[in-house]
């Protein structure tokens, strides 16, 4: 035995057929699984568009969606129209929801013109226009989906990351972080200023919601900055959609 | 005679006390330091590496008079990888909430130092009952670690344990804050992880002084 099995043959053969057999498996339980898996990201974004603009579950403390099972109904009774903004074209396009905002802007940095994702909701005679945008935390992605009014003050707001550090940057997707945005400007003085993820903030109970200021979360720096930039740019690009339409 | 011989239940309960992996044989201290700062975070990484642990020692033990000596550590490296996708994708594909709560430690489960120790040091050698065994015990071992510490640091830290609020809420200053206690901070970083499993390793050291090393 152990002759055999010290033979730089047999370690060979071992080799091959182990990556064989393994990458066959893996291959076999990644495509087998696929469909299920996309189902699951695709409800989880419905889930995702109707928390921001505050159809959830949320009790007291913690953030809860809707279930996966209403969630479709309630996606097709709330989300009036979804659109996608190119430059100065604007169309209705009812899978605009899966539309991969990484890729968009990858296609952006390429030189292409981004397509623009953006939500309308109607929810107690009030509208809401929702915005996914995507950045970078301390470890992996973060994201976000902002429903904003049409003077783009934030009504509600969820985030969400990749591998951010628990209980430090992974706390961006808890109510205490995410409430904080509630009714914040986006705008000072009709400019497009964002909101910045501040630390030494005078107003940790964020009282004034027209400073483009949130308090920040203690030993979540980076989080926090990848927080603002990715408000700062992403969001930056809808402004001619919302001039347009108060001009209208 | 019981459901487990003496020499059976003395490979898990024996890594629970007198030769943890973290505490004696200094082993899994990076995950230990990145993921305490929260209970329900621990929590979720001791159940994992419980799985993967015990699963992994019957695989390898399976395995063992057939793996080449020369690649055996590829070997264990790459059956802790694909249990560790297999699970994860299954997971992703039924049970999606609790795959996006368990999506950092995928990465940290694969390179966590305890589970090649024990493929290295015990499922090589032996059955795959007795791996089997061993796996579950160094695993929990581990985990009860894990879970102390994460429990001192997300109290002392946030003031919360598994996300309520046990000591009162620090903006509103009700509960403890209203008599002027404050959260420590310093808690929550990653060195405090390695204090914190530093006093549990002096504890355990001076009550039982033969685990104490000559030097």
């Amino acid at each position: 035995m152990e002759n055999r099995t010290d033979k730089n043959s047999y370690t060979i053969l071992f080799a091959v057929g182990m990556v064989l057999v393994v990458g066959a498996l893996l291959a076999f339980a990644a495509s087998s699984l696929k469909p299920n898996i996309d189902e699951n990201k695709r409800l989880e974004k419905q889930q995702n568009i109707l928390y921001a603009m505050g159809v959830n579950e949320n009790d007291e403390s913690s953030a809860n969606f809707v279930s996966t099972t209403d969630a479709p109904e309630l996606f097709n009774k709330y989300i009036t129209k979804q659109l996608v903004i190119e430059g100065d074209n604007v169309t209705e396009n009812d899978q605009a929801y899966l539309i991969d905002v990484k890729k968009e802007q990858a296609n952006a940095k390429a030189g292409k013109v981004r397509k623009l994702p953006l939500f309308v909701g109607e929810k107690d005679g009030k509208t809401y226009y929702i915005a996914p945008i995507y950045g970078k935390g301390l470890w992996d992605a973060i994201w976000a989906y902002v429903a904003l009014d049409e003077d783009m003050v934030i009504q509600g707001a969820y985030f969400d990351h990749k591998g951010e550090t628990p209980g430090l940057g992974a706390n961006i997707k808890q109510r205490f972080f995410m409430d904080d945005f509630i009714g914040e400007h986006l705008k000072d003085n009709g400019t497009f200023k964002g909101v910045t993820v501040a630390k030494g903030n005078a107003d940790p109970k964020n009282t004034n919601k027209t400073d483009n200021e949130v308090d920040a979360i203690a030993g979540a720096t980076i989080t926090g900055d990848g927080v603002t930039a990715m408000i700062k740019s992403d969001l930056k690009l809808y402004v001619p959609y919302f001039e347009k339409l108060k001009n209208n | 005679m019981g459901l487990l011989s003496k020499k059976d239940s003395k490979l898990i309960l024996d890594p629970l006390a007198d030769n943890n992996p973290i505490t004696i044989q200094v082993l899994g201290i990076c995950s230990a330091l990145a993921i305490t700062a929260e209970l329900k975070a621990s929590i979720v990484m001791a159940v994992s590496v419980l799985f993967v642990l015990g699963i992994g020692n019957v695989v390898i033990s399976l395995m063992r008079n057939i793996i080449p000596s020369k690649i055996r550590i590829i070997v264990q490296l790459v059956v802790v990888a694909a249990l560790v996708i297999i699970v994860d994708l299954v997971l992703k594909a039924f049970a999606y909430e609790l795959s996006k709560t368990l999506s950092v430690f995928v990465g940290l489960i694969i390179t966590n130092c305890i589970i090649m120790g024990r493929f290295e040091a015990f499922a090589l050698g032996n059955g795959p009952w007795r791996s089997f065994l061993d796996g579950i015990g160094n695993a929990a071992g581990y985990g009860a670690i894990l879970i102390v510490v994460g429990f001192f640091r997300e109290l002392l830290g946030s003031g919360t344990l598994l996300g309520f609020k046990v000591l009162g809420d620090p903006i509103e200053k009700t509960g403890l804050y209203a008599i002027g206690y404050e959260n420590n901070g310093f808690m929550l970083l990653s060195p405090m992880a390695l204090i914190v499993v530093g006093i549990i390793i002096w504890v355990q050291r001076s009550r039982n002084k033969a685990l104490i090393e000559d030097h």
